[in-house]
């Protein structure tokens, strides 16, 4: 058989057959060792940890998406984050339709807030969110729209490095300025939460948080092998020509804007989806996911596994969230420290994260102070 | 704002009235003041205000401490005989005088009199009562501000006492607010002459109160000369009111923008000249404004007669403190990442992380308060409500003279050429004898002591807290990009349009949708001119 295999882009790297398995994996035995093992076994995985784990898995895939555009094509956006909410409040949307009566002001129909905002009638982009579908539908066309307007504009006028990025933070600054305003119909300050049930499945219930577990696992597996499949053609080689010498591919005769643009937005369709998993397990959503230290802290977790490698970003994105989780619990007052520490040791002695330095120090001659500190920016060391 | 009016108003009148007390007749008025004090205490409101009228016309020198006392609530009936008296709440029981003489009744219990209640016109009435009063006899601002409050609610019964004081008034201000009074009543008298006269009186003022009275006159008025007329001067206000506006605006917008100028120029430097994305720019802000707080506090501790003085101590302070954080921050991370401007982004944020933190451990998580000195506090009040606060003022003009200052540094200096040498073409000048190394720590420093002397302008207007630098970093990136990149002229543009779109804006859609729309603007005007408004040109801008 010498035809390539359909799949080829998957079989013919171990690092995508690892990551799926370990994703697979993880989807068949949490649910197992949670819902099956008796609660006093030492194999017992608590709910909240599954919770705890399924939103690292949004993080993931978050990150992934930030390693599309970051790592391949050398779009840095500070401002994916709003992406990352904009499909959250899609989502939230969707579920504070499904509390009806439920509320604290017990109306059928309007949430508690716009209850309390005096407004006699929902407004009209709330229309439709009580329907799963539409609301999914929603979660992949506000960021995908968004991101297509935003890109459409930025890329056809050739905005690109330190520009694109001050810009991107622009948009999520100003998007949280505007989600923080009551007036907005989006909760304001407090955002949407006290959500009940989701397709009818009560929230808080042991089931629903293994069955939102593995809907991230599928959801972060999927999306890395979208990814995989982008990055392993022909466009993807046509990216990576971009994120090395742009003014070059465009010469070679290559619409780089329209390369960009399909990137940026198919990253953050993948972002919204991960908001709009993130939104039922922690329970809220409110405006402060917009602000620019968020996004910033999304690219520090692509950074840390490994820029341009998808594995590595998943890889970074937990690791990271681990870290802070313990630190925020053990030691509150250092997880900053060590928070700016990972940016400032990384970019400086880790230009290409955990995932690509691993290797490199395998295989490296250990003369330490014969070459400049992070200099080595593309291609591996002999 | 009322209170203190009134007290003010009160002992002037009080201390005034002694004096023409003791020519007044009064032995023959005190029958019927008395009389009238006691009906102060009727049932009806319209009893009470007839009681207020002839209480106040009476000239006796106590009438301005009742009618007081009324609108402040401490007037009393004594339910045994109706008489009237003043009290004091005190431990459940009331001490009391007699309100027509003073004299003292001791202690009385407090279900032995009940209070006079005053509705919201009785107060009005009470208290432009107790002003005319306070036009006769108060000191140069006090007649001022009497007859302001007159302005406010003009009483007919004032006219002849107004015109009076007005033939006697030698203070201008004074002299001004009387005839805008007098204006005042007589706009509603009788005679349409005399009413014509009096809207001339108003003349070119743009007192939003007389504009009110205008307007409320409009509404009765018959006479057709007259109405044209008041339609006239309504308009004439109006207009001059929407340019006062405008002027006002301005000088908000110019503060606003000076203060965005303040934080964005030493980001012009370390951004603009290096093209470090330097995210630690707010620490450094912070670091300046940390740094007042602490040269305050050694003022306080050691030299407190002196402590109006920590300002101009502080600014020097705080730009070796915020340039010497610059330059080890430069020597230790950043002279790594040349070249990698999105690498610079990420370190420097990490920075940033961890001063805020470091601040956050010293300092303590909750604002710390640095004080404006005397000098800065208050401010210019101009025609129609127009105040310029001191400490803006100041600050227009500090960030004006730091802008200058830099400007002239960067042409004239020998480390200006050097670093402008460096900027343009490092490997030339390397090789003319340039340390570049020595610049670039140098320049990084300046910028980083520009942002802390910024900051000890800003810990002036806003709180003082580790996210300080958080509040700016935003605003400061816009306006550079927005400027243009490497340009200090285009700082300047950028942070003072900035600032006057977001005030002029402000009125229509408030504060926040205003910064909304500003932000969106900016992302649409750099699709339109990528390098912002004052983009460098040539083959320097590739690279």
């Amino acid at each position: 058989m010498n035809r390539i295999s359909p799949l080829a882009f998957l079989t013919e790297s171990r690092a995508a057959l690892v990551t799926l398995g370990l994703l697979v994996a993880a989807a068949a035995i949490v649910p197992v060792l949670n819902l099956m093992v008796p609660v006093g076994s030492p194999f017992h995985v608590p709910t909240w940890m599954v919770t705890l784990l399924g939103k690292y898995l949004t993080y993931a895939l978050l990150a992934l998406s930030v390693d599309l555009i970051w790592g391949f094509c050398g779009i840095l956006s500070l401002g994916h984050g709003a992406f990352f909410a904009l499909g959250g409040y899609a989502m939230g949307m969707y579920l504070m339709r499904q509390i009806g009566e439920r509320g604290v002001y017990k109306h059928p129909v309007l949430p508690d807030f716009i209850v309390f905002l005096n407004w006699k009638d929902l407004p009209w982009y709330w229309h439709g969110f009580d329907i799963f579908p539409v609301a999914l539908l929603m979660v992949i066309l506000v960021p995908g729209a968004l991101a297509f307007a935003f890109g459409w504009f930025a890329f056809h006028s050739r905005v690109t490095g330190v520009y694109l990025s001050i810009i991107t933070q622009a948009l999520t600054f100003a998007l949280m300025l505007a989600f923080f305003r009551n007036d907005m119909g989006f909760g304001g300050n407090n955002g949407l939460t006290d959500f009940k049930d989701m397709l009818g499945f009560n929230l808080q219930a042991d089931g629903t948080r293994v069955a939102l577990f593995v809907a991230s696992a599928v959801a972060l597996a999927a999306g890395y092998v979208v990814c995989r499949f982008i990055v392993a053609s022909r466009l993807g080689r046509v990216l990576i020509a971009i994120r090395d010498a742009e003014s070059r591919t465009r010469f070679l005769g290559y619409r780089v804007e329209h390369y960009m643009l399909f990137v940026f937005v198919v990253s953050a369709v993948l972002a919204g989806v991960a908001g709009a998993l993130y939104v039922p397990q922690v329970g809220i959503i409110n405006p402060s996911e917009f602000s620019p230290a968020n996004s910033i802290e999304i690219v520090i977790w692509v950074a840390v596994g490994g820029r341009g490698s998808l594995h590595g970003a998943i890889l970074g994105a937990i690791l990271v969230n681990y870290a802070k989780t313990y630190f925020t619990g053990a030691l509150p007052e250092a997880w900053l420290y060590v928070l700016g520490g990972l940016f400032i040791v990384v970019t400086l002695f880790l230009p290409k994260g955990i995932v690509g330095s691993i290797p490199a120090f395998a295989a490296r001659d250990f003369s330490l102070f014969g070459h400049r500190f992070g200099s080595a920016k593309t291609g591996a060391r002999p | 704002m009322f209170e203190p009016l009134v007290r003010r108003g009160r002992l002037f009148a009080a201390a005034g009235l002694i004096l023409f007390g003791l020519a007044a007749p009064l032995a023959a008025h005190a029958a019927n003041f008395a009389d009238a004090v006691n009906r102060l205490g009727s049932d009806g409101f319209a009893e009470k205000s007839t009681a207020i009228d002839e209480v106040s016309a009476s000239g006796h020198p106590r009438a301005v401490e009742i009618l007081v006392a009324m609108k402040e609530g401490r007037l009393y009936v004594r339910l045994a005989d109706n008489v009237v008296v003043i009290g004091e709440e005190a431990a459940g029981a009331i001490n009391a005088a007699l309100a027509a003489t003073g004299e003292d009744l001791g202690p009385l219990a407090a279900a032995a009199v009940s209070q006079i209640v005053v509705n919201n016109r009785l107060r009005a009435k009470l208290e432009s009562a107790a002003s005319r009063q306070s036009v006769i006899a108060g000191d140069a601002t006090g007649r001022r501000k009497a007859a302001e409050a007159l302005l406010k609610a003009p009483i007919p019964a004032a006219a002849s006492m107004l015109r009076d004081a007005l033939a006697k008034e030698t203070d201008v201000a004074a002299k001004t607010a009387l005839g805008l009074a007098l204006a005042a009543v007589e706009l509603s008298d009788p005679e349409p002459a005399r009413r014509l006269a009096a809207l001339a009186q108003f003349g070119k003022t743009s007192n939003p109160q007389v504009k009110n009275l205008i307007q409320a006159r409009m509404a009765l008025e018959t006479d057709e000369t007259v109405r044209a007329a008041l339609a006239g001067a309504l308009q004439g206000i109006e207009k001059r009111l929407a340019l006062y506006n405008i002027a006002l605006n301005l000088f908000q917008g110019i503060s606003l923008g000076s203060v965005l100028l303040l934080a964005a120029l030493g980001l012009a430097i370390t951004f603009g000249v290096m093209g470090v994305i330097n995210m630690a720019h707010g620490e450094m802000i912070m670091l300046g404004a940390y740094t007042a707080y602490g040269v305050q506090e050694i003022f306080r501790a050691f030299a407190p007669a002196a402590v109006d003085w920590y300002l101009p101590v502080a600014v020097p302070a705080a730009f070796l403190v915020a340039g010497a954080a610059g330059i080890l921050i430069e020597r230790t991370v950043i002279r790594w990442l040349y070249g990698r401007p999105l690498e610079t982004l990420l370190a420097t944020w990490g920075l940033s992380l961890i001063l805020q933190q470091l601040v956050r451990t010293i300092f303590g998580a909750p604002n710390k308060e640095v004080a404006n000195p005397a000098w800065m506090t208050g401010g210019i009040e101009l025609a129609g409500g127009i105040f310029l606060a001191h400490n803006r003022i100041i600050i227009i003009v500090f960030c004006l003279a730091m802008l200058g200052v830099l400007a002239v540094a960067i042409r004239y200096s020998r480390f200006g050429l050097e670093m402008r040498a460096v900027t343009q073409n490092r490997a030339m000048a390397d090789s003319m004898g340039i340390a570049t190394g020595r610049i670039d720590a140098l320049t990084f420093g300046l910028g980083s002591g520009l942002a802390g002397m910024a900051g000890v302008a800003l810990s002036q207007i806003g709180n003082v807290s580790p996210n300080l630098g958080q509040i700016y970093i935003i605003d400061s990136f816009m306006v550079v990009v927005f400027g243009g990149v490497g340009s200090l002229w285009g700082t300047l543009v950028g942070a003072m349009s900035l600032g006057l779109v977001n005030k002029f804006l402000e009125p229509y859609a408030g504060a926040v949708l205003g910064k909304i729309l500003v932000l969106v603007a900016i992302i649409l005007f750099i699709q339109y001119r990528p390098r912002g408004l004052f983009a460098l040109k040539g083959r320097a801008v590739e690279n």
